[in-house]
């Protein structure tokens, strides 16, 4: 029973962890078909910024929470104003542009840091116990606020007035410019909130897996086919991909080591777009958020 | 000479979700027929079309090409069966010339000489001879139309689909396209889809009214027109 | 450009390619020699990710899957059978199938565009994280252990009639050379046959090609398969620039730079992939010697600023250059003959609306 539920904590994470890491991508994929391959290295940036911050003697929730999210949106309106408004309606040039930044990100960070590993945090919560087994209050804690994140970019998509005025320029940008919407404006604060988005999720991260310059590397595949296989979607594609790849990596992962986990993520990805070559809300769920 | 038919739907159904765009249509086309669909917007005539040249797999019914069942059989096997195809938008290579445009459609059939000389006379057909080697992206819309219809004329073949082939042409334009509509059914037996009145009066013997997705009446465009139905449905308020 | 000015072009590149073949191994050093051959390898691989992205339109992310898979076939072929040649046309046909296999999968499910991307990007993955893991004596295929992170060694090329006689560095640079040079013509003579040509179309408008009759999946599966045998050559020759295969090869970083060539190359050219390898190979060595830029920034930069600046590549960019100058030499005359009206339609002559 105390394995069981160990077990299920550890599924949960592994779910929570893939939604994390791709939600800020799928913010900008499902509301401007842009694929940001520097996606990644707005995670590593988020993570660096806690790491300096805290060495600085700034409280590590405050690095979290409010420090990281602020300056990777700051980096990310930047961006998309020297970079991606040139190449709106040009998915594939966004992706090779966002690609060259990727590598020019990794470079600066490189160049100022040094390839080592940053020192490390440790988790601002301890473990605890479940019968024999222990489990990392920290995971529950991200679960806790994947939860929240999801449940907030749903109200705001849903309820707020930029969340209709954004999903109306996503849908009709001509038509919303004749209504006198600021499209220009409104790609800007999208890009800005995914980048936000991102920026927590990579502090959020940075205790848990440390913080080298090429970290991107190692999270942007999976996000990408996380989002990827969801389809345009936002939450609920990425929701319903992290649940089964993250599922299928961890149950996996559990019967035959974490090569196989993640070889077993990777096909699973493949197969679903296969069956569905737009994502899984490309066929279900069509007019969910 | 009792004339074979050359194409036929039984029941066709195709629903979108809960939108049923077209219901049960019962259809037949004779050899050596030019038969125009006409209807008000929505009617279903373009899922219909659609559904023929199986770019739409019907989620009912069958349709026949000859004896042969090709329901939601792929398009390049619909094209396979010697049925010639434009869709409603200008669809071309852009980025190629026009000779290379039609010799792409009649190289598909034709061995290189035959595809050249082919080529080379349907450059003329459609008066392109001037520009054939300018990309078609750079053309003109009415030229673009005749640059696809070069391509479903190279092909030589005994069925051809058109949706639209007028849309968005001058008048001038419209009669030389009605020319080589004319042409075309000296061979071919012909299906087009049309909203210009006037195009199809000048060349369709039976017009088939969509109506609602089901076939609302056919017969010849004077008894069509006196028709009561029609005139309130379509006529009566000609977009 | 006219076929005529084109067929004049691939004449002196083909003089130029054979001159330098024979005369590069006269007048450079040993060190050169080698690591030349390694670049000609890459140009490989760019020159067949030129071939499938650039005429079919399939931008595949994985290109280095069917690289990696030459190039694993090749060592534990060469180690097993002593035999060289034998292992390149094994890797060869076990990397077209590799494709081959993986085309059907995704041209009949109607994967395209990003997703057929990331579908790509994940197998090449998969190959890296299995391959990753086969360390240690368990991992074995015959006589060649895999050796997980490590790798294997790839056994030198030997002479086809005489398995005794191992291929000198120079040798080896030849045999490279006349592999690109027969691939690259090879691609030529490809994309100008009807085959070629049905593919550009089906890259241009999908519906359009099928409504003629054409079976778009047919003919990208066939390209891809081509394209991902050439990678598979690729692989061969910098397994044995390198002397060893390594996971690595399935890296992304592999991935990336072989798109960084094409785009700075140029899309829908050939020779374009190929010099924007050598290019870039050459500014990756050059800045490993230095210390002020690190690589990783500057190859950013340059995709950067050739994605928003010359998004189409170095090779358009310049043959477009070149017809406008000729155009402004001998114009006028035609612009005269312009002038006067034509028989046929006025509106021709006017933009689309």
């Amino acid at each position: 029973m105390d394995f069981a539920a160990a077990f299920l904590v550890q599924i949960v994470y592994g779910v929570a962890n893939l939604a994390l890491i791709g939600l800020g991508l799928a913010i900008i994929f499902g509301m401007m078909r842009v694929i940001n391959l520097a996606h990644g290295e707005f995670l590593m940036i988020g993570g660096y910024t806690v790491v300096v911050a805290t060495n600085k003697g700034v409280n590590i929730w405050i690095a979290i929470l409010v420090l990281a999210p602020l300056v990777v949106a700051a980096i990310g309106v930047v961006v998309e104003r020297v970079l991606i408004r040139f190449l709106y309606g040009r998915t594939v040039d966004t992706l090779l542009a966002t690609w060259g930044l990727s590598l020019l990100l990794v470079g600066i960070v490189t160049a100022i840091f040094g390839p080592q590993t940053a020192t490390t945090l440790s988790p601002p919560i301890g473990a605890f116990q479940i019968g024999d087994y222990g489990s990392s209050g920290y995971e529950l804690f991200i679960i806790a606020i994947t939860a929240a994140l999801f449940a907030g970019i749903y109200a705001l998509l849903r309820f707020s007035k930029l969340g209709l005025l954004a999903r109306g320029t996503m849908q009709r940008a001509d038509m919303a410019a004749a209504l006198g919407v600021s499209t220009s404006r409104i790609y800007m604060l999208t890009f800005g909130l995914g980048a936000a988005v991102t920026g927590l999720a990579g502090g959020l991260l940075a205790p848990i897996t440390g913080v080298v310059p090429t970290i991107g590397a190692s999270y942007i595949a999976k996000a990408f086919i996380t989002v990827i296989s969801g389809g345009a979607a936002i939450l609920a594609g990425t929701g319903t991909a992290a649940i089964l790849l993250g599922a299928m990596n961890n149950v996996i992962t559990f019967l035959a080591g974490p090569t196989f986990g993640e070889v077993a993520l990777l096909a699973a990805a493949i197969v679903i777009l296969r069956l569905m070559p737009n994502g899984i809300t490309g066929r279900y769920f069509r007019r969910s958020l | 000479m009792r004339r074979e038919t050359v194409l036929q739907t039984h029941d066709l159904s195709m629903r979108f979700g809960g939108v049923v765009a077209n219901d049960r249509v019962n259809f037949a086309l004779k050899a050596g027929e030019l038969r125009c669909l006409i209807g008000p917007n929505g009617a279903g005539k373009s899922t219909f079309f659609k559904c023929l040249t199986g770019q739409l797999k019907p989620s009912e019914g069958r349709v026949l090409i000859r004896d042969l069942d090709t329901t939601g059989a792929e398009p390049h096997a619909v094209a396979g069966l010697g049925v010639g195809i434009k869709t409603q938008v200008p669809n071309v290579f852009d980025a190629l010339s026009v000779e290379e445009n039609i010799w792409l459609a009649a190289r598909r059939w034709l061995d290189a000489p035959r595809a050249k000389a082919a080529t080379a006379e349907t450059v003329e057909r459609v008066r392109l001879g001037d520009i054939r080697r300018r990309p078609v992206g750079t053309l003109a819309h009415g030229q673009r139309q005749w640059v696809e219809l070069g391509m479903v004329v190279a092909a030589r073949p005994w069925l051809v689909l058109l949706d639209e082939p007028a849309a968005g042409m001058t008048e001038e334009e419209t009669a030389f396209t009605a020319d080589i509509i004319r042409e075309i059914n000296r061979t071919a037996s012909l299906i087009i889809v049309e909203h210009d009145m006037a195009f199809v009066r000048a060349l369709a013997d039976i017009v088939t009214v969509f109506h609602r997705g089901a076939i609302l009446i056919e017969g010849s465009m004077d008894a069509v027109s006196a028709d009561p139905t029609v005139r309130e449905v379509y006529l009566g308020h000609k977009h | 450009m006219s076929r005529a000015a084109e067929d004049r072009w691939l004449i002196a590149l083909a003089v130029l390619g054979v001159v330098t073949m024979v005369g590069a191994p006269q007048v450079l050093q040993l060190f050169t020699i080698i690591n030349l051959t390694t670049a000609i390898g890459l140009a490989l691989l760019g020159l067949s990710l030129g071939l499938i992205w650039g005429y079919g339109g399939i931008l595949c992310f994985g290109q280095t899957a069917f690289f990696g898979a030459g190039a694993y076939t090749y060592a534990v072929a060469a180690q097993n059978w002593g035999d060289t040649t034998g292992a390149i046309v094994a890797a060869v046909l076990a990397a077209a199938a590799v494709a081959a296999a993986l085309g059907y999968f995704m041209f009949w499910g109607r994967i395209s565009d990003v997703y057929l991307g990331v579908t790509t990007l994940t197998v090449t993955l998969i190959f890296f994280n299995l391959l990753r893991r086969t360390s240690g004596p368990d991992y074995r295929i015959g006589r060649a252990l895999l050796g997980g992170f490590n790798g294997t060694a790839a056994p030198p090329l030997r002479l086809p009639w005489d398995d005794r006689v191992i291929l000198s560095p120079q040798a080896m640079f030849y045999v490279a050379s006349g592999v690109l040079l027969l691939a690259f013509f090879g691609c030529v003579a490809l994309v100008r046959s009807r085959f070629g040509r049905v593919c550009v179309a089906i890259r241009e408008n999908e519906t359009r090609a099928e409504l003629l009759g054409y079976d778009s999946r047919l003919y990208k599966l066939g390209l891809f398969s081509i394209g991902g045998g050439l990678a598979g050559l690729a692989g061969v020759l910098v397994a044995n620039g390198i002397g060893r295969v390594t996971p690595d090869l399935f890296n992304l970083s592999y991935a990336a730079q072989a798109i960084i060539w094409v785009i700075v190359g140029g899309r829908g050219t050939l020779i374009g992939p190929v010099l924007g390898a050598f290019g870039v190979f050459w500014l990756t060595s050059w800045l490993g010697t230095q210390s002020y830029f690190n690589s990783n920034m500057v190859l950013g930069l340059v995709l950067i600023l050739f994605v928003l600046l010359l998004p189409r590549g170095v090779v358009p960019a310049l043959v477009e250059l070149a017809t406008r100058r000729r155009r402004g030499a001998l114009g006028r005359a035609e612009r005269l003959r312009a002038r006067r009206p034509k028989a046929g339609p006025r509106r021709a002559l006017q933009p689309a609306e």
